[in-house]
């Protein structure tokens, strides 16, 4: 996605070269990168329509690498944004003009696999993928896999509590993860969580993971490793109306399943794929379901035995199950290429990330029906139907005026609509700078408040990833003017400027 | 009730006195002090929402744990965590949020996570009687800090939780208990071995020269599971692991204050005086050990990479939690300055 450019802010030549200079003088002279030639790739992650050239671009490769660009920064009151692989969708690696990134790319060893207690140790730069290939020799794998696996970070993983297709019944990133080894603002080096399976104190671990780089740099994280699924098996169920879908999915819940991936798309999404990488999807379905279950071949067979069933009796219009790991891959393929397909059909698309109870699926793809009029824009849903985390794909032309402003506006609404079923504005995507304004909507100023609070206790002079995530008062005071409607301040409670 | 809990805060805060957070009391002797005015959340009660389909059960905090276990099971639906009661005699019941600020899970907890991995949102009066909603009933949700997994076993000394989200999970199709006679080092090997299969694992528990494990799952993957392990099946399974879970197995019995170490599964056999029990695939080891052992023991657990609690009896004074480094300890101090900063809420009883 790629927005209309404005002035760009840049950092004064001084100030650069005063921090430059601290920072050259305690590191090697390839890990500290200025010239606007060199910190062009880092201008933006994920979400390319927020772009932002830093000042300094740091590569620390050693842990006392780290500690010295902190040191740093602490001292000359320099912003800090860390980056691991640049793939997040929420702008939550967006550069600062005046502050300096942290690359995790060179920290990207894999200290150790250990087979027998089932952890790994590794740098918070090595790939997500990478760690599940390290383990397979052992018949074990890193169990989170977001769709961006091959190419992202554990550390980015730790920063947004990352999920995957996998999440019903494996988990998110903080149910993977035993211990991270942090830096802190302060320069202190400390350990939450550890090898076993919980920690003396308040439980710092899970508030650290999902906290979006602005607690501290992760140094180091042990996860946990689970057996390979000696089987798997996927159903690929088509329903000629969403709402019928969607009762299918709690069906299977209610029958007592837990399936290893529970995948909904609507006809916009299914289409979309189709001629992309002919996965063979019923694309005269309203939506169509895919279910996996794995274990043993004895269990699978059980289970889906007992999810056809099901599925059929919840009214499902055909059912194909895969009788290959070819096939297999292949249903899953159009799922996983979703966004890229959304890439081949439209110039530009804006993939939001909502999460509602899902008895209430329906009223929200209904009501982004009538946004699509509204907004004069196509919005592909794909969704990750199991823990009732939707991603609207808002498909726009940024070239044509106006366009990337109403993509922002449908996204704003949808995020609205999920807050207002009793959602969230964000599964797994985070907040970042993208759905700030939306925070706004979810919280009020007291929660908002006990944030910062969590975040003055780790990180006291707010220098790390500062102005994302949680928005000040200040701004949701003047979102909520924007947001003014039927005569309603929102927020009447917020003080404002 | 929320406005009872405001006033009886703000008093406090006025007054300079404390409170001490109980529901059932069922683990008053738990941590290192619990002292002040009684906060009774007993009042506070009902299931605010359950929907089976959505896995998802929220209820105030002063509801009997033992009614949402029964609603649950109505629908073959549980608390896969499966937290201790620790009900007695003079405290009969315990509540979901008392279990909750505890944080502890029972047998179930190395295969299927611990309590603070299924709480999904929590509703805070914090120290200055303000509410506060965190989380919410959704499975993923990364919007702000996740401070209701922060709240999860917090002890009660951020707050008072007044009501809570949990994921459930369906009950088991099948569940059978293997017995298998084994010696201490051998059951640590095995366990971490099995752990490392694709075996439908959910509970184990070594003592006295006996295994005990669980199996639960698909029929067929317990079928396959019995067949390919061995051992003996074990009859009444449900009443040794509840027995485990509630401490009423024999081991737990008698005055010899109790220590928890939790360690790295694949730590060897712990050489320290006293009785032990193992659990959670060799992640959980009781002691049966005096107070005086302190600092053995505290010194054995951080060498293997984990931690002991005096759990259960003993002299305090030795100190209930292993102690925190320097700069956490400055962290909890914030947080705790942050939400409770008139120091109302069990003081001392962890931060």
């Amino acid at each position: 996605m790629s927005a209309p450019l404005q002035a760009p802010l840049v950092a004064p030549p001084e100030r650069r070269e005063q921090v430059a200079a601290a920072l050259r003088a305690r590191l090697p002279e390839r890990a500290v990168l200025h010239d606007p030639e060199d910190t062009r790739p880092y201008e933006c992650d994920g979400l390319a329509a927020y772009r932002q050239l830093p000042m300094i671009v740091t590569l620390p490769s050693s842990e006392a690498e780290v500690l010295a660009i902190l040191a740093v920064c602490r001292e000359l009151q320099v912003p800090i944004v860390p980056r691991g692989a640049g793939t997040g969708l929420s702008g939550g690696a967006l550069p600062i003009h005046d502050g300096v990134v942290v690359s995790t790319a060179r920290l990207n060893r894999i200290v150790k696999v250990d087979a027998h207690a089932r952890t790994a140790i590794v740098q918070p730069g090595v790939r997500n993928l990478a760690i599940s290939e390290a383990a397979a020799q052992y018949g074990l794998y890193y169990a989170p896999d977001p769709s961006s696996q091959i190419a992202c970070t554990i550390g980015g993983n730790v920063a947004e509590n990352s999920g995957g297709v996998h999440c019903l019944k494996y988990g998110l990133t903080v149910h993977n993860v035993l211990r991270v080894r942090v830096a802190t603002i302060d320069g202190d080096v400390i350990e939450l969580g550890g090898e076993a399976l919980d920690a003396p104190g308040l439980d710092l671990l899970a508030v650290f993971i999902g906290s979006e780089g602005m607690l501290g740099i992760v140094l180091e994280v042990t996860v946990k490793l689970v057996p390979k699924p000696a089987a798997a098996q996927v159903i690929m169920a088509s329903f000629d109306d969403v709402v019928t879908g969607g009762n299918a999915v709690a069906s299977v819940i209610a029958a007592g399943i837990i399936p290893a991936g529970l995948e909904m798309m609507d006809r916009t999404s299914s289409r979309m794929v189709e001629p992309f990488v002919r996965a063979g999807y019923d694309t005269d379905a309203a939506a169509i379901l895919l279910c996996e279950a794995d274990g043993t071949p004895l269990e699978v067979a059980e289970e889906i035995e007992r999810m056809t069933a099901v599925l059929q009796a919840a009214g499902a219009s055909a059912i194909a199950v895969s009788q290959s790991e070819a096939e297999r891959m292949r249903f899953w393929s159009g799922r996983k290429n979703a966004f890229p397909a959304a890439g081949r059909i439209s110039p530009d698309y804006y993939c939001m990330d909502g999460t509602i109870p899902r008895k209430n699926l329906a009223q929200v793809l209904t009501g982004i029906e009538g946004m699509e009029t509204t907004f004069g824009l196509r919005c592909a849903n794909v969704f990750h139907a199991g823990d009732g985390n939707l991603h609207p794909l808002i498909l726009f032309d940024a070239n044509k005026p106006g366009e990337f402003e109403r993509a922002e506006a449908f996204g704003a609404a949808i995020l609205a609509l999920c807050v207002e079923v009793g959602g969230t504005i964000t599964g797994e995507h985070g907040v970042g700078m993208e759905k700030i304004n939306s925070m706004c909507v979810q919280f009020g100023r007291l929660e908002l408040d006990a944030f910062f609070a969590v975040k003055r206790a780790f990180d006291a002079p707010m220098l790390l990833n500062p102005d994302k995530a949680i928005p000040t008062p200040h701004r949701c005071a003047e979102f909520g003017k924007m947001r003014v409607s039927g005569g309603v301040l929102p927020f009447p409670d917020l003080p404002r400027f | 009730m929320i406005e009872t809990f405001r006033e009886q805060v703000r008093a406090a805060v006025a007054s300079g006195t404390t409170l001490r957070v109980r529901g059932g009391g069922t683990k008053d002797w738990y941590g290192q002090s619990f002292e002040g005015e009684i906060l009774d959340t007993r009042e506070h009660t009902g299931i605010v929402d359950y929907e089976p389909t959505e896995l998802v059960i929220t209820a105030r905090c002063g509801t009997p744990l033992a009614e949402i276990e029964a609603v649950l099971a109505e629908q073959n639906q549980m608390l896969a965590f499966e937290p201790p009661h620790f009900g007695s005699v003079t405290t009969p019941y315990a509540t979901f949020g008392g279990a909750i600020a505890a944080g502890l899970s029972g047998p179930r907890r190395a295969n299927s996570g611990a309590l603070r991995d299924f709480v999904l949102g929590a509703e805070l009066l914090d120290g200055q009687g303000e509410l506060l909603r965190f989380g919410g009933q959704v499975m993923k949700n990364v919007a702000g800090y996740d401070v209701s997994r922060l709240l999860a076993g917090s002890l009660g000394t951020l707050g008072l939780i007044t009501q809570a989200s949990v994921k459930v999970l369906p009950r088991p199709f099948a569940e059978t208990t293997l017995r298998f006679e084994m010696n201490e080092i051998d059951a640590i090997r095995k366990l971490n071995e099995w752990g490392g299969q694709p075996l439908p694992l959910s509970a184990s528990c070594w003592h006295a020269g006996v295994l005990a494990l669980r199996l639960s799952g698909a029929q067929a993957a317990v079928d396959a599971a019995v067949r390919a392990l061995g051992g003996q099946v074990m009859p009444d399974c449900a009443a040794f692991w509840a027995s485990l879970r509630e401490q009423r197995h024999a081991f737990f019995a008698g005055d010899m204050p109790l220590w928890r170490l939790s360690l790295p599964s694949t730590t060897g056999a712990v050489v320290l005086k006293g009785e032990q029990l193992i659990e959670w695939g060799g992640a959980q080891r009781w002691l049966r050990a005096g107070s005086d052992a302190c600092e053995a023991i505290r010194a054995t657990a951080k060498a293997a990479g984990g931690h002991a609690t005096l759990f259960r009896g003993g002299d305090k004074r030795v100190g209930v939690f292993q102690p925190l480094a320097p700069a956490v300890a400055r962290i909890h101090e914030r947080l705790k300055a942050s939400f409770d900063p008139a120091h109302i809420f069990n003081p001392g009883r962890m931060v």
